[in-house]
């Protein structure tokens, strides 16, 4: 027993020696992301070499130490957008996307929600669908990656990291620079809680599991923006008769002007701004300026502007939110003239 | 106490083969903390019934010298678990290697190669083996123990 007893007193010294009061109440969690795979087993013995008076030298092994490694169950959930996803009025399948990895040191499945209709935003997507990126490529790819199924959650290995994607539709009455807040959930299938919650068979293996630093939980939260071009046009006119005056007679000529204004986020496609000449009154050729530079009448050539022999039209192309056009053009109104 | 009690039960004697004058016996703890009445908390050594990785182990090797005559040039060598980054011992007399038992030197005169091939001064994290050198004769029925600890990587 000399042994024993020694071995008891010298462990408490140790104990003692380790003993600190450091006065906060923190659980000792391991804070490896994986590290050595849940169920490997951890073998040690030491060898003794000596020698006796006799000159003899004799080697002893001591017995082996066998310690299976037990499961941390862990997760980590980030946004992988740089910003704001920006989305149209209407825009159905908008991608918000995530990067879900397993923490933990076995594999584990992962349970997703969506919570879309989180306060403090604007407006809420009208409907959501999560997706799995099961080619692996980082981008959503229609009829290929595959919509989450709560039955058949993703699986991953430790430190495997997949994309998820979540798809949202916008409503029809967002307006520009509204914004929306999406979070996404993952959850261990094999359970949660505090961390340092020891969670009886959920191991590899049928192991013990323990909760890990995450709580074996996370969310990422992602945004929609409403990116809106609108654009505004306002017509004015003024006249100058055969006299040097403003009245609307006959032989006096009416010069309109439409302004273009696109305001918002983003741009317009392809704008083209028409407007018919008024009854009574002769398209004055060649009178079409737009923003100080005169274009000719010509249906055909590339300049844009166009007479076709009822109205004028101009096309601007994509024109970027921000963009003033000034378009004008004149008009003979037409009579005996005085 | 409860901790001493589980001491005590893992000290059960187990059965060594003997026919040898030295008996050499491994055990290992892990390092806990735990909440004391009075709110602080402290570090124990518990059986290592669950362990995962970034726990720390004791490992504790307790020989005692059973012959009739005092044994000399005692050493006694672990290799090092590869699940397990050596972390110290506080032991006189250790000398380590880090290249798998071939070369053995106290840890600062050690080195190792980095991944482009230069050479750096070893770490604990490098160590391969542990090795205890015990200078003094072992008299008959002497006793003692060597203790280190590591990190499950």
């Amino acid at each position: 027993m000399t042994q024993l007893v020694a071995c008891i007193l010298k462990t408490m010294a140790h104990i003692s020696r380790l003993a600190v009061a450091v006065g906060i109440c923190v659980v000792s969690v391991p804070v490896f992301a994986a590290g050595t795979r849940a169920g490997d087993v951890i073998e040690s013995h030491a060898t003794a070499d000596y020698s006796t008076s006799a000159g003899t030298t004799t080697s002893i092994n001591s017995n082996e130490l066998r310690l299976v490694v037990d499961e941390i169950l862990d997760v980590s959930l980030t946004s992988s957008d740089p910003g704001d996803v920006l989305a149209a009025p209407s825009a159905t399948g908008v991608v918000l996307g995530f990067l879900l990895t397993n923490a933990g040191n076995g594999p584990e499945a992962f349970r997703l929600t969506v919570d879309a209709n989180a306060g403090g935003d604007d407006f809420n997507p009208d409907a959501t669908s999560i997706y799995i990126d099961d080619n692996g490529n980082g981008v959503y790819d229609a009829g290929v990656d595959i919509l989450y199924d709560a039955s058949s959650p993703p699986q991953l290995e430790p430190d495997e990291t997949v994309k998820i994607f979540v798809l949202g539709n916008m409503p029809s009455t967002v307006s520009d620079g509204q914004r929306s807040q999406v979070g996404l959930n993952a959850t261990t299938v094999s359970g949660n809680g505090a961390a340092g919650t020891v969670i009886t068979g959920a191991g590899e293996g049928g192991s013990n599991a323990v909760v890990g630093a995450n709580g074996a939980q996370d969310q990422a939260i992602g945004f929609y923006a409403i990116a809106h071009a609108t654009i505004t046009l306002n017509k004015s006119a003024t006249v100058l008769d055969p006299f040097g005056g403003t009245t609307r007679i006959p032989g006096a000529i009416i010069t309109y002007s439409l302004v273009a204004e696109v305001a918002g986020t983003g741009s317009l496609i392809d704008v083209v701004i028409s407007d018919p000449i008024p009854t009574g009154t002769q398209y004055v050729p060649n009178s079409i300026i737009v923003d100080n530079v005169p274009l000719s009448d010509s249906t055909t050539d590339a300049d844009g502007a166009s007479f076709d022999g009822s109205k004028i039209a101009v096309r601007l192309g994509d024109v970027a939110a921000g963009t003033r056009s000034v378009i004008t053009f004149q008009v003979e109104i037409e009579g005996r003239r005085i | 106490m409860k901790f001493l009690i589980a001491l005590i039960a893992l000290l059960t004697p187990i059965q060594i083969a003997s026919a040898n004058q030295v008996a050499l016996e491994s055990k290992v703890f892990v390092e806990r903390t735990q909440v004391q009445s009075d709110g602080t908390v402290e570090t124990i050594l518990s059986p290592p019934e669950r362990v995962v990785p970034g726990d720390v182990l004791v490992f504790v090797l307790n020989y005692e010298n059973k012959g009739d005559e005092p044994v000399n040039d005692f050493s006694v060598t672990n290799p090092l678990p590869d699940a397990v980054a050596f972390r110290k011992s506080d032991d006189a007399g250790t000398v380590y290697s880090v290249d798998g038992g071939k070369n053995w030197g106290v840890l600062a005169e050690l080195s190792v190669l980095d991944v482009d091939g230069e050479s750096r001064p070893a770490m604990a994290s490098d160590v391969t083996h542990i090795r205890w050198l015990v200078a003094e004769p072992i008299p008959i029925g002497g006793t003692g123990q060597l203790t280190f600890t590591g990190v499950i990587k």
